[in-house]
């Protein structure tokens, strides 16, 4: 009995010694050790509303960079199938200690090219640095709003062309809306999450990975829909689901 | 018996006289308030003066409540009349700063503004005041935003000594002003016309013009050369004026001060070379396409 005993724990010593290894090895986004993950697919139903298309006449650079594919508003891009595109998919219950305060060593970019955020939704961890940067040949400030008493302050900083990338980041999780004064149609977000996050693609897809097998409540964000929950159980080995559907307006 | 009655008034009066002091403390500071008076967080530092901001409560209910609005949050009874809006102190967030976007104004820089006024706003120059009430205000202001209990004010951006100013500089001026595309906004000669001049906005969402040098007005945040390099540095938090501190390099700050005062209608010598130099302004289709 004592030997078996013994021997279970020389055998979960080295499976955590191999899967510390691991994720030290691996170890880039996800150092929480979950292997767990759920993935799904947010869709809009009823009708998409329409995207305004966008008069950049005022600055001829950005109106240039938008002769063969003219921009439109970007709040609730719809592909084929009412496949919902930048949705925010995050933890808000479940997570426990580390798994919860992991910070990703990565630093995703909010890029400004054609006078438009590239993302338009930049998803980042409490305390995750992020590079903002210009592709532009024109000037533009970057303006992050921050609600006040929101934990974070908000900035003001310029880049001309050829200006280096401004890192930084965020204290409190939030979704912080970011503007552009001298290009009024500049508008994006940069959405501040705790722990392990995803984000839909152009085919409504997402997969949010590194969990441990437990129960959960996944939020999805959409800026014109708000928040919507579910409870979801991962196990080990399959990746659970969760579709979400937002209702247009 | 009637030594009793007379001793019975005076007690009851000075009953009253209390409740009254009492009562009027209790109208100008919440208990919450009372307890943070208490506190060493409650002063201020301006040079060798040291600000009260229990000394304050009173200067601020007469004279400021009206606008800044008895929690700070600049929705004072007059401030639906007021244009741009008062100041709302519990975001604490503040244009004229001598410290970089995004972070805390120093003392001093409370102190400044007033004594300055905010030209062009509601906001008059309260140079009525003696430095210790103003020292006393700081404090006071303070009190409303709980930034200031967890952070500190940001570094000072560094001035350093103003160079001679030589026609070269004014020159190099203008290309630090098409450089950085200041014109977008402040327009090509400086009248605040640029492409993107109307449809500016402040933090709140409210229409905010840019400033306009032709026209020659004071400054917000200080009329000195050196005020007005620490404006472009600093940025003016809260409207859409950004810190250019990243891409505008000391010296050329101080050209680019020079260009700016060559805008301004007063006669200036920054004026005199740009007119000998022929000056011509940007030319905002000549910016790399």
């Amino acid at each position: 009995m004592k030997t078996s005993h013994t021997r279970k724990f020389a055998v979960l010593c080295t499976a955590f010694a191999l899967l510390s290894t691991g994720s030290v090895l691996l170890g880039k986004k996800v150092s929480a050790a979950g292997s767990g993950s759920i993935t799904g697919t947010v869709k809009l139903t009823g009708t998409a509303p329409h995207m305004k298309g966008i008069d950049m006449s005022k600055d001829p650079y950005c109106a240039g960079q938008h002769t063969s594919d003219p921009a439109k508003m970007e709040n609730v891009v719809v592909g084929s199938d009412g496949a919902v595109q930048n949705v925010v998919l995050y933890i808000t219950d479940g997570l426990q200690g580390a798994d919860a305060s992991a910070v990703p060593s990565d630093q995703p970019k909010f890029d400004q090219k054609g006078c438009m955020y590239q993302p338009h939704v930049l998803v980042v961890d409490v305390g995750q640095k992020f590079q903002v940067t210009t592709s532009d040949q024109t000037t533009h400030n970057i303006h992050p709003l921050p609600a006040p008493g929101s934990g974070n302050i908000g900035w003001n900083k310029s880049q001309p062309p050829g200006a280096p990338p401004i890192i930084s980041d965020w204290k409190a999780p939030e979704p912080i809306s970011v503007k552009c004064n001298i290009h009024p149609w500049m508008h994006g977000w940069h959405v501040v999450v705790k722990g392990p996050y995803a984000i839909t693609d152009a085919s409504g897809n997402y997969t949010l990975k590194g969990l441990p097998p437990g129960s959960y409540t996944v939020t999805a964000w959409q800026e014109e829909y708000g928040t919507q929950t579910q409870k979801v159980t991962v196990a080990a080995g399959a990746p659970a689901k969760a579709d979400f559907a937002f209702k247009a307006k | 018996m009637r030594k009793q009655i007379l001793i019975w008034s005076l007690a009851l009066a000075a009953v009253a006289v209390l409740g009254l002091s009492a009562s009027t403390q209790a109208q100008v500071t919440s208990n919450q308030e009372q307890q943070w008076l208490n506190t060493p967080a409650a002063t201020s530092h301006i040079g060798n003066l040291t600000g009260h901001a229990k000394d304050a409560a009173m200067t601020y209910r007469r004279y400021c409540v009206v606008c800044h609005g008895p929690i700070g949050d600049g929705n004072g009874e007059s401030a639906q009349w007021v244009d741009p809006k008062p100041r709302d102190f519990t975001s604490a967030v503040f244009k004229c700063r001598s410290t970089p976007t995004g972070t805390l104004p120093t003392d001093e820089d409370l102190f400044n503004t007033i004594a300055r006024g905010l030209d062009r706003s509601v906001m008059p120059p309260w140079n009525t005041f003696t430095k210790q009430e103003r020292a006393d205000l700081v404090a006071w202001i303070k009190h409303f935003s709980p930034r200031w209990q967890t952070e500190k004010p940001g570094p000072p951006i560094e001035v350093p000594a103003e160079p001679e100013i030589t026609a070269e500089r004014v020159k190099a001026g203008l290309d630090v002003y098409a450089r950085v595309q200041c014109w977008k906004c402040h327009g090509v000669e400086g009248k605040a016309n640029g492409p993107s001049a109307s449809t500016l906005q402040d933090d709140l969402g409210r229409p905010i013009l840019p400033y306009n040098f032709a026209e020659g007005g004071r400054f917000k945040c200080g009329t000195t050369d050196q005020d007005l390099y620490k404006i472009f540095m600093t940025g003016l938090d809260g409207t859409p004026m950004p810190s250019f501190s990243d891409n505008i390099k000391p010296e050329e700050a101080w050209d680019l001060v020079f260009y700016l005062r060559s805008l301004q209608p007063s006669p200036s010598k920054a004026k005199q070379l740009a007119k000998q130099l022929g000056l011509k302004p940007v030319n905002p289709n000549a910016t790399p396409q």
